[in-house]
């Protein structure tokens, strides 16, 4: 691809789809993760309803910096579909910086969780204190991986912007962070809201 | 990228506006256990998650004008999961069954439902 400024985006497109093939790989990519996710997450509702005593465990974790989170992803999530709005409107600068905006925001997620994490193990919540945190470390320390490889990505994406090249690649790095915004919708409900439910 | 991708064409929708949506669902999924009542909750916490997740992938993922071909992608995946629970919650969640009995499954849960009683004076 050449590196002239303001190209419209180009991808190969696959013929029996008629889309772009890396935005055919991206849901490819969200598919599979709907299984890994929704399968651990299928797996902790079996568990949680056969154990209506998690309610007390699940009143440990704190609502507020949950709901934080959730205020901060979908926020962040807002920066990245505008940086795809700017691509489309021919404005990389404009987009280069709703994506620097977007990692911030995934930055500031991670030191809530840092913070979250650190309080619950000074506590004595620690991973092997029961299957209820068992299910909470692995189901927030995934989503947390998952935040950090899309901060990663979208700053190469970034720096492909600011090249003028791959402009396509905004709207596919934005497909991937609302899916992980969409994980953290579900987990703020089963980790942080649902303790009230016994 | 071709000229007849819809992606490239369509008109973007107000953004900060569902946004906003989305952010009034999260105050109320947040006073919904205040109320005191597991429906309410139940309806607020995962009744508005699912709205929500619905408004970013329409929306923020561009779900609405996306081809067919994905919508079946992703309801596979869905179904699958559909698959799992059904095919999983009656060992999980039934405590006897037809020539069958759990008799470990119920134990720990009686134990640490006594662990977390409030004590009687």
């Amino acid at each position: 691809m050449s590196a002239t400024p303001f190209q419209i985006p180009i991808a190969t497109r696959r013929s029996a789809t008629g889309i772009p093939t890396g935005r055919l790989a991206l849901w490819w990519v969200v598919a599979s993760e709907i299984v890994i996710f929704g399968g651990l997450l299928v797996c902790y509702i079996l568990y949680r309803l056969h154990h209506p005593e998690w309610a007390a465990e699940a009143a440990h974790t704190k609502l507020a910096a949950g709901a934080l989170n959730t205020f901060v992803l979908l926020t962040s999530s807002l920066f990245v579909v505008l940086a795809h709005q700017a691509i489309n409107d021919k404005q990389p600068d404009k987009a280069v910086r709703y994506l620097w905006y977007t990692i911030a925001g995934g930055l500031v997620f991670l030191m809530v969780k840092a913070f979250e994490y650190t309080t619950e193990i000074s506590h004595g919540f620690t991973i092997t204190k029961g299957v209820f945190w068992s299910f909470y470390y692995l189901a927030t320390g995934l989503h947390a991986t998952h935040v950090i490889a899309g901060m990663i990505s979208m700053a190469v994406v970034a720096s492909g912007v600011r090249k003028g090249v791959h402009l396509q690649r905004v709207e596919y790095v934005g497909i991937y962070w609302h899916f992980v915004d969409m994980v953290w919708l579900f987990l703020f409900p089963l980790f942080y809201i649902a303790s009230g439910a016994s | 990228m071709q000229p007849d991708d819809a992606h490239s064409k369509h008109s973007h929708p107000n953004y900060l506006l569902i946004w906003g949506i989305l952010l009034a669902l999260l105050v109320v999924s947040i006073i919904g256990p205040m109320v005191g009542n597991l429906t309410v909750l139940l309806i607020t916490a995962f009744g508005i998650a699912v709205v929500k997740a619905v408004m970013v992938g329409a929306y923020f993922m561009h779900l609405n004008i996306e081809r067919r071909y994905i919508w079946y992608l992703l309801l596979m995946c869905v179904l699958f999961l559909a698959v799992l629970f059904a095919g999983v919650a009656p060992d999980v969640m039934k405590k006897e069954g037809t020539n069958w009995q759990n008799v470990s499954g119920p134990a720990p849960v009686e134990a640490a439902h006594d662990a977390h009683a409030p004590a009687h004076h």
